[in-house]
Parts: C-alpha cells; sequence; structure tokens
C-alpha cells in the first residue's frame, strides 16, 4: 500500500485478530495469583441509615473480610478528596451509615471464589432506619434550582433579544418534548481489579480513562499519585458510563488493603442501574417563532433534568439550540431537580441527543405549520456563523449533508400529508432532522521508539473502547514515519505511557492522532539526523532536506532506496525514542467548532397494533477529514442503532415508592438487536477541518445518535398522523 | 447463588426418586432455572440434571396426533416436519420465543414451567412478591404493571405467564402427560397453568415430585389456517406484550370450529371461547372477525399501566384472525 493513503483507508482493526481469538485482555481478564473476589452488597432503600451485621457472612465458607462502613478506613475529607468534576464524583465509600439511593454499595464481600463470594453477599445481614425520599420528578419540580454551570457553558445563555424576537413571529410552535432516564449498558460491564504491592498499587480497570482514575483514586485514598498504576489495554464499550472512577474501583483497593490479597470486582449486569451512571431525564419546553418565509426570529429553549441529591450533573440538552440554526434572538436556560438516585452521567452525546430531539421535532412542528418541506426550513435557518457567539466555524458541510442524504433517500418522493404513504397494513412515514455534535480536544502527549528491528514502537495512555484507536493511531504513525502498517505497533490503556486525556466527548482521534503525529515527525527528523550523521549510512552526507523514508527505507528525497530501516536500527547503541505533544492551538478560541450531519428515516406502523419498526435510515455527515473509513461506518451506524434505542425502546422505570428500577436488567431494559436494525446507510462529506486541527478530523463517536430520535418522531408524525413529544416511542403510544 | 447439591438423573424412576426429596429441582436446558438460581429467586438445594433422560423424541400418534417428548428442544421441536406441517401454529410460536441460542437449549418440558417475568418477582431487592415470598404482598398491583394482567388476576398476583409455546398447546388442546412416583396424570393444557388466587406461588397444578414426560397433540383441524401473532415492544428477544394463537376449521367457507388463545395477559394462556363462538358457524369475514376481537376482550380489568393492552389485545386479534384466515 502506498503510503499517502494510510490515513483514512478502510483498513480492517489491528486488533480485530487478537479480539475473535480471544488474544485480547479486558480488564476482568487480568488475574494475579493469590486473587481474591470481591461482591458488593447494595442498599435497597433509597434513603436513611443502615446497620450492617457480618457475623453470619463472615461465618460462610470461604470468606476473607467484609468490608462495611463500620471497618472501612477513615478517607481524607471523609472520600471527597477527589472530587472535581467531570474526572471526580461523589462517591459511595463507605465513610458512613447514610444511604442516598437505592442501590448504593453499603459492602462489599471477599472470599476465594466467586460462588462463596456471591452466596456470604446473599448472607449480609442489612437492617434499615428508612427516611422521606425524593423520588417524584413532578412533585420535586417545583424545587427546580440553576445548576452552576453546565460542562463548558453557563447554565442559561441568551443571544438578541427574545422578546422583539417572539414579537417578530409569524407563525409560532410551542410545545414540551420529555426523554426518560436511560443507563449505558455496555457490553462489558465495569470491572475493576486491585493488586496491592507493598505501598504501590495497580489497577486493572474498564475505564474510559486510566490517568483519570489514577489521579481519582490516589487523591481519594490520600497516597502519592505514583504508585498507582492503571492498565486497560482493551475496552468493551464505554460510553460515558467508564468516564469517571466509580465508587466500586476504590471499594476494590481498599477490599483488597484489607484482605491482604488482590481482588476482583465485576459489576453484575443489574449493578450497571444506579452506581455508575445513567442518562437523566429531560423535561424540555422549546418556543419557536418564524416568519412566513421560515426564518427563525425567535428561539427559546428551557430543559430541567433531573440529577442526584449526591452531586449535580445537568443533561445540557440546550447546547445544540446555542449553536444549530441562524436566528437572532434565543433564550436558554438549564434547571435541575434533586432526586435519591443515584449521580447521572455523560451518555453517548450528552445533551446534544436529548436536545436536538427537542429542537428537530419543533422544527418538524414548524414545517408543518407552514406547509414547508422541512428540509428547506432548515436550509433557510443554515447558520453561517455560531448563532449564540458569531464566532466563524473552523469548518462547515451540513448544507452539503441535506443534500447528500436526502438525494440518496430519496426524499424529493416524499407526500408530505400525513398518512399518505402506506401498503395494505401498514402507514409509511418519512422523517429527517439535523445532527450535531461539538468537537473539542484536550493536550496529550506520545512517544514513539525505533526498535532494533526496524520496527517503532508508538504509545500513548489513551484509550480504545473498541471505536478502533488502535487501528487510527497505527495508521497515522506508519503514515508519518514512512514505514508500513506491520512494521508499526501502538500500545496504550496504561498510565505508565505518556499521559492522554479522557475517551469521552468524541475527543480521542482529534486530541491523541496528532500526538502521535508529533512524536513520529519527531522520530522520523532524529533517524535521518542520526543516519547523516553516520559514516556507514549511504544517507551520509545527505542533508536532511534531501532524506526520506518511504515504505521502512531510507531513501532520497527523490524515493531511491539506500538503506533499509532495520539495517539501520541493527547498527544503533539504543534505541531512538521520540517524545511528541499536542494541545489545541489559539484558533480554538476564535472559531467555533461543531460537526454536523442530516439524518433521514423510514417507519412503518403497523395499522392495528400500533407496531413500529425503522426499516430504513440515510445520513450523511461533515466531520472533517476520517482516519479510517471503515472504523468511522462502525461508529455512526452504532451510534445510529443508539438512537434507534433511545427512539424507540430505552427507558429506565424508576418505581417511584422504593426508588429502584423496575426494569434493571437487559432482559426488559430494552436495546435495539440485530432484527430491530435494518438498513443503515452512511455518507460522509469530503472535508479537511486543519483549523480544528492538524490532521483535519473533528471526532466521531457521538454524533451518529444525535438527530435520530427526532427523525424516527417526524417519520412517525407523517406516517400517522400522530406527534409523539415524549421517547422512548413505544407502541401503546401510537394505539391510544 | 446458594450452595446445591447436583444429580445426574440415570433413569426416569430414579429422578423420579430423587425428585421426591425435599428441595429438589429438576434441570432441563435450565435457560430460566439457573437465571433465577442467580438472582437468589430459587434457591433449591438439590438439583436433578434430567437433561439425557430419553424424552427427546417426536412420535407420531395412531390417531394422527403426535407426542412430543418433554426433552426435545425448542429449536428441534419447531423445525419438525410433523410440527410444522399438521401443527405450524405451534411452529410459529416456538420461533417467536426468546433466541436461537436459548431455544436450542430449552426444553418443551421446561417451557411450561417457565416462571413469570413480572418486575417485581425477578429482583429480590423488592420487598413484595406473593409469588417469590407468599404472604409479603403484591409490589406489581400498585407499582410499575405494564406487562401484566388483563385477566383472571387476583388481589395477590397480577402476573402474566410469558410461555409463547403454552399459549399455542391451549389452542391445539395438547395434553401433558407427567409422572409421579405412584402413577402418570394426564393433564389437559387448560388444566395444567393455574390462576394465582390466594396462592400465586404455584404457577401449575404439578404436584411436588411430578416429572413432565410429554405433550401429545390430539389431530388438529387447524392446520390450515392457523396464526401465532406475538406484539412486543422489540421484533425479536423480548416477552409479549400480547401474543395470540389463531386457528380456524374452515371448511365450505365456514368457520367450523376455531380457537383463540391469548397469551401475555392472564397467568395462564388465556382461551377465549367468547371470541370462538362469535365466529363459529359463520363466514370469516371482517364482521365476523370484528365481532371475535371485540368479545376477546370483554371483561379486562386493566391496570394503571396496561390499559393499552385491551385496545392492542383487540387489535391482535383482529390481525392474527385475519393472518388465520389466509386466502380462504
Amino acid at each position: 500500500m502506498n503510503d499517502k493513503s494510510l490515513i483514512g483507508a478502510a483498513l480492517d482493526r489491528v486488533d480485530g485478530p487478537a479480539k475473535v481469538t480471544g488474544q485480547a485482555r479486558y480488564a476482568a481478564e487480568f488475574s494475579p495469583s493469590n486473587m481474591a473476589y470481591a461482591v458488593m452488597v447494595q442498599s435497597t432503600i433509597p434513603s436513611g441509615r443502615v446497620r450492617v451485621d457480618t457475623t453470619r457472612a463472615l461465618r460462610m465458607p470461604g470468606v476473607i473480610y467484609v468490608l462495611t462502613h463500620d471497618n472501612a478506613p477513615a478517607l481524607p475529607q471523609k472520600g471527597r478528596a477527589a472530587v472535581n468534576p467531570p474526572a471526580g464524583r461523589i462517591l459511595s465509600l463507605l465513610q458512613d451509615d447514610v444511604v442516598k439511593y437505592n442501590g448504593q454499595p453499603i459492602a462489599v464481600v471477599v472470599a476465594d471464589t466467586f460462588e462463596n463470594a456471591m452466596e456470604a453477599a446473599a448472607n449480609v445481614n442489612v437492617a434499615y432506619i428508612a427516611q422521606p425520599a425524593q423520588l417524584d420528578f413532578e412533585k420535586e419540580k417545583s424545587s427546580a434550582y440553576k445548576p452552576e454551570k453546565l460542562t463548558r457553558d453557563p447554565p442559561d445563555k441568551a443571544w438578541g433579544n427574545i422578546d422583539i424576537g417572539l414579537a417578530q413571529a409569524e407563525v409560532r410552535v410551542e410545545q414540551d418534548y420529555s426523554t426518560s432516564m436511560e443507563h449505558h449498558n455496555p457490553m462489558e460491564p465495569h470491572a475493576t481489579v486491585a493488586h496491592w504491592q507493598g505501598e504501590n498499587l495497580t489497577l486493572y480497570d474498564a475505564t474510559q480513562y486510566v490517568s483519570g482514575v489514577k489521579q481519582t483514586v490516589a487523591k481519594t485514598l490520600g497516597i502519592p499519585a505514583e504508585r498507582i498504576r492503571v492498565i486497560d489495554p482493551f475496552v468493551g464499550g464505554g460510553f460515558g458510563c467508564k468516564g469517571s472512577a466509580w465508587s466500586h474501583v476504590v471499594l476494590a483497593a481498599l477490599a483488597s488493603k484489607a484482605a491482604g490479597r488482590p481482588v476482583k470486582l465485576v459489576l453484575a449486569r443489574t449493578q450497571m442501574f444506579g452506581p455508575v451512571g445513567g442518562r437523566p431525564l429531560t423535561q424540555q419546553k422549546v418556543v419557536l417563532g418564524a416568519r412566513r418565509d421560515g426564518r427563525l426570529t425567535a428561539i427559546r429553549h428551557d430543559v430541567v433534568s433531573h440529577t442526584s441529591v449526591m452531586e449535580d450533573y445537568a443533561e445540557a440538552s440546550t447546547m445544540p439550540t446555542r449553536a444549530l440554526y441562524a436566528c437572532a434572538n434565543g433564550a436558554t436556560t438549564q434547571r435541575l431537580v434533586k432526586l435519591n438516585v443515584g449521580v447521572p452521567t455523560f451518555q453517548r452525546a450528552p445533551g446534544e441527543c436529548t436536545g436536538t430531539f427537542a429542537i428537530e421535532s419543533a422544527m418538524d412542528e414548524l414545517a408543518v405549520k407552514l406547509g414547508m418541506d422541512p428540509v428547506e426550513l432548515r436550509l433557510r435557518n443554515h447558520a453561517e456563523t455560531e448563532p449564540s457567539t458569531g464566532k466563524p466555524w473552523t469548518s462547515k458541510r451540513l448544507r452539503t449533508c441535506y443534500e447528500m442524504a436526502a438525494k440518496r433517500f430519496g426524499w424529493s418522493k416524499r407526500n408530505a400529508a400525513p398518512r399518505s404513504m402506506r401498503t395494505a397494513h401498514e402507514l409509511i412515514g418519512w422523517g429527517m432532522a439535523t445532527a450535531t455534535y461539538p468537537a473539542h480536544r484536550l493536550p496529550a502527549l506520545a512517544s514513539a521508539r525505533l526498535l532494533r528491528d526496524g520496527s517503532a514502537l508508538v504509545t500513548s495512555g489513551t484509550q480504545d473502547l473498541g471505536t478502533g484507536t488502535y487501528t487510527i493511531m497505527t495508521q497515522i504513525a506508519a503514515q508519518t514515519l514512512g514505514v508500513p502498517l506491520s512494521q508499526v505497533r501502538f500500545e496504550l490503556g496504561d498510565t505508565a505511557l505518556p499521559e492522554a486525556p479522557v475517551s469521552g466527548g468524541s475527543m480521542t482521534a482529534a486530541s491523541v492522532g496528532p500526538a502521535v503525529q508529533d512524536a513520529c515527525l519527531a522520530l522520523k527528523r532524529m533517524i535521518v539526523d542520526a543516519a547523516a550523521a553516520d559514516p556507514r549510512s549511504p544517507l551520509h552526507e545527505l542533508d536532511e532536506p534531501n532524506a526520506a523514508i518511504h515504505d521502512g527505507w531510507l531513501t532520497t528525497r527523490g524515493g531511491r532506496r539506500l538503506e533499509s530501516l532495520a539495517a539501520f536500527a541493527m547498527r544503533q547503541p539504543a534505541a531512538i525514542e521520540a517524545k511528541g505533544q499536542a494541545k489545541p492551538g489559539e484558533d480554538e478560541k476564535k472559531f467555533a467548532s461543531r460537526s454536523f450531519g442530516a439524518v433521514f428515516v423510514e417507519v412503518r406502523v403497523d395499522e392495528l397494533t400500533g407496531v413500529l419498526r425503522v426499516p430504513r435510515v440515510v445520513a450523511a455527515y461533515s466531520v472533517g477529514r476520517l482516519f479510517n473509513l471503515k472504523t468511522a461506518r462502525s461508529q455512526l451506524q452504532g451510534g445510529i442503532v443508539w438512537g434507534l434505542g433511545q427512539a424507540l425502546f430505552e427507558q429506565s422505570v424508576l418505581d417511584l415508592r422504593y426508588g429502584r428500577f423496575a426494569n434493571g436488567n437487559l432482559a426488559e431494559y430494552h436495546v435495539p438487536v440485530n432484527a430491530d436494525v435494518q438498513e443503515i446507510e452512511v455518507d460522509f462529506v469530503d472535508e479537511d477541518d486543519a483549523r480544528f486541527n492538524p490532521l483535519g478530523g473533528r471526532g466521531i463517536g457521538e454524533i451518529g445518535i444525535t438527530g435520530v430520535a427526532g427523525a424516527v418522531a417526524n417519520a412517525v408524525f407523517h406516517a400517522t398522523g400522530k406527534r409523539i413529544r415524549d421517547l422512548p416511542i413505544t407502541l401503546d403510544k401510537l394505539i391510544a | 447463588m446458594q450452595t446445591f447439591e447436583y444429580e445426574r438423573a440415570g433413569s426416569i424412576d430414579g429422578a423420579l426418586q430423587s425428585g421426591e426429596i425435599q428441595g429438589s429441582r429438576f434441570l432441563a436446558g435450565g435457560t430460566n432455572l439457573l437465571d433465577l438460581m442467580k438472582g437468589g429467586i430459587e434457591q433449591p438445594e438439590r438439583i436433578i440434571d434430567i437433561s439425557r433422560l430419553p424424552l427427546a423424541t417426536v412420535t407420531e400418534l395412531p390417531d394422527g396426533g403426535l407426542r412430543i417428548g418433554a426433552m426435545v428442544r425448542n429449536s428441534d421441536a419447531a423445525n419438525h416436519p410433523l410440527v410444522r406441517t399438521r401443527y405450524p401454529l405451534l411452529s410459529q410460536a416456538f420461533l417467536a420465543g426468546a433466541s436461537p441460542q436459548l431455544r436450542n437449549m430449552a426444553s418443551v418440558g421446561g417451557n411450561l414451567m417457565q416462571r413469570t417475568r413480572c418486575y417485581y418477582f425477578y429482583d429480590t431487592a423488592f420487598p413484595a412478591c406473593n409469588k417469590r415470598d407468599p404472604g409479603s404482598g403484591c409490589a406489581a398491583r400498585d407499582g410499575y404493571n405494564r406487562i401484566h394482567a388483563l385477566f383472571g388476576a387476583s388481589d395477590e398476583c397480577v402476573a402474566t405467564n410469558p410461555s409463547d409455546m403454552s399459549v399455542a398447546l391451549a389452542a391445539l388442546d395438547a395434553v401433558v402427560e407427567v409422572r409421579g412416583a405412584s402413577d402418570t396424570r394426564r393433564i389437559p393444557i387448560a388444566d395444567f397453568h393455574r390462576l394465582p388466587g390466594n396462592t400465586p406461588q404455584f404457577d401449575t397444578t404439578l404436584k411436588p415430585g411430578e416429572l413432565i414426560v410429554a405433550v401429545e397433540l390430539p389431530p388438529s383441524p387447524f392446520a390450515a389456517h392457523a396464526h401465532y401473532l406475538k406484539v412486543r415492544d422489540r421484533a425479536s428477544y423480548a416477552f409479549a406484550l400480547v401474543s395470540v394463537a389463531a386457528g380456524l376449521d374452515i371448511r365450505d367457507g365456514i368457520v367450523r370450529d376455531a380457537r383463540v388463545v391469548l397469551g401475555g395477559v392472564a397467568h395462564k394462556p388465556w382461551r377465549v371461547e367468547a371470541a370462538e363462538r362469535a365466529i363459529t358457524g359463520k363466514q370469516p369475514g371482517n364482521g365476523a372477525i370484528a365481532a371475535a376481537a371485540r368479545a376477546s376482550v370483554e371483561g379486562a380489568q386493566p391496570l394503571r399501566h396496561n390499559a393499552f393492552k385491551v385496545e392492542l389485545a383487540r387489535a391482535a386479534v383482529t390481525e392474527a384472525l385475519q393472518k388465520a384466515r389466509g386466502r380462504a
């Protein structure tokens, strides 16, 4: 393969063979010798005080230790020393007897086998003094309050003058939309293996952020960070829940210390509903004002979401509203309602996916009122600059997305009238929506080393959540160095490697990619310099500008092969190593960076039973340059599948008497299965966002989910004439 | 998970003998029992593995009926040529259930013994479930009861039976053959599962220690006009919100006999004879079908979150009968 085409090529995953042959080791698959097993016991009431009697459990076969609030070591600041969201959370670390949510860890049982630990955990006697709990969002809404901030923005943001904008409006849409509590449920549950060797702690932890876990655990335990190493070479999906180090990580470390043995703590699937975050429910009021020609004069979006009594987390659904459409007058607010539930957190496209459901539904309602094609309405309000700040975009090709996806979908054949398209038993609906997700990057470090066999070992302490980090970093390194893919090995998932940011917010490729490129450029220069200085090298006396590396060979600038890297490397007294780094440039402050897309869906609704299926999704995205067409397509398709889950199925149902999720398991918490996922076609517009990032890419992990629920709801309206403003769109809402 | 003894039965008599011991449970495919044990809902002291007993054959009966051994896997039963041709309703019901992997493990006898998917039964952290812990109350009646019963429920229990197979068996007048230590009983399917009453801990009329050995099907007049419709929240791998087993015996354009059995709406497969009467003796036109559909939901007693299932059941019966009628 010509090295020019490596970046962006639709290559298979370099870690694919390891995964399909079982060689890839996930956190729970590390088993240090003499390891014991830990099982977490959780509260079954939402609020009160707890008394934990371990007498019986301690007498059971194989039990080594039971950690409770009675014997847990006192941690600095009662376990809150690391609290600095988003990297640190308020954890439940057995520092007192207070229960704040149903599912809160209240004990950890350590035994010689998993089975013995499970059985002993069932025999821990727990008594409660229950206290009143805040569980009903509707009741608590009257005490909604303004959070200090969203992740990057103030909670409230206004531009122009909303009252003037509304006064100018000739047509107005004002509606309430709502979305449900959801839980991430990556295929790999959270897992931590804690191994103390003297004062040093090694954690094998299922995480999106090895360095974050290191910092959180160090501060929480009050030990120097240098004594902790976090390892996680493979992650089986994260979607946000593995972005924070939750209680079980610290508890595993405490349990291991107390037991005097390495300890493995793996959450059961049912334990994924509560102690490790979830998407908050939202209630969203949207007001759109427009002139008859469709141009928006006012856009108002007021969002209330739930958080935990323990900590503020706001689902920033107003973020897309601040960036999506050209409108001179806008007002957005975010409020929170505290409930006795586990702390909610970032879940794939936090804010944008719930927010686009509301905004894109409202835009569709406006299009219906205006009698205008929904694509045309969006084109008329296309934002040439970011509306709430006036900043220019680093790059934006949304118009092309609408055009490409509409054409491929066959949108021009749509009869706009609801219930106008059908088969014998089914109503057919076509709907569309805009997708969007912001682009950010953070500082990252990398290193590149030429090994004695002429291959390169390139490393960064980043993570691969199954997204393709190994693959794209290998591609970037190989192309930058001028060596074949097979001559690069990329390593990640270890705090012993150069530090990299959280794999969240769709930032990994755009943050780590340039650092890898930087390290490889530096290594290349070092190699060429060393060769030029080496009298035994055929490159000797060639100046750097006249020397190059191509396909694993040192060459002249013209490409004539002079010496293989392997031959060169063999002569070196030591490995040659270069460090690389990258961070956002000054342009970040002057420009706005955001990815966009257009999603078109077809739904079929059974006229009798209300059964809703989505046979076809066609989408096009403006996400900057792609690093690997194949893994990129997988990311976008996977995001769309998530969008279908949000649109049709996903809903954690809180029982308001017990504060416990009624359907807290994968049999009853429905995510799409293969039969629900039919045609999904994804296209990308050709784009290179060099202003955002030297490699030109913006990040693609999350945008796929956005817009999908809105497009489905719009298609359902087109099919049935019913506007469903509450997710998920289950058949009971259609049959009523 | 509580420690338990495991024993592999070498013969039916041996299994019955072991089954007499207090705290024993038979293990067939394990697709439900093992889940329940892991969740702490079932805590048997002794497991008697019957999966290798010679109960895995399908035999044609002299009268043209069929005898399906209790250990026949759901996937094998679904795809057996005689099941497919003579009892397509049953084949469809099997294939509507679970996933291919589960159907490859699950047995016919075990499917009859499936326990409810009521949220409050399945999670021992909920304090009230009379089925799991008699006398503790019913958290579902005033809780989240979207998937719960419309018919035949009691103050003590509003759970539904989750089996698809059993709904089809009820439409096919199946007989369940069970063996106890001293006798063999032949239980009509309608009497096999029971309504909860004030003893919801009992799903069936099996006596302690009894072992299901086979299900027998009489010759069916519904092979040409049958349909199993399962309505669920997603396209596969979900339990029925409502299902319908519909069979029509149409001769000379007239419905001579009919079966309408609803699943997902009661503690047992819910046969609706009023619906069957509404269409029997008539031409299977849309009017007769509508009358049958209306009759099928008469007397429904919806709960707070499952009222939609009344309309859904009516719609599902309509669709199932239309599809069963087919080209007639």
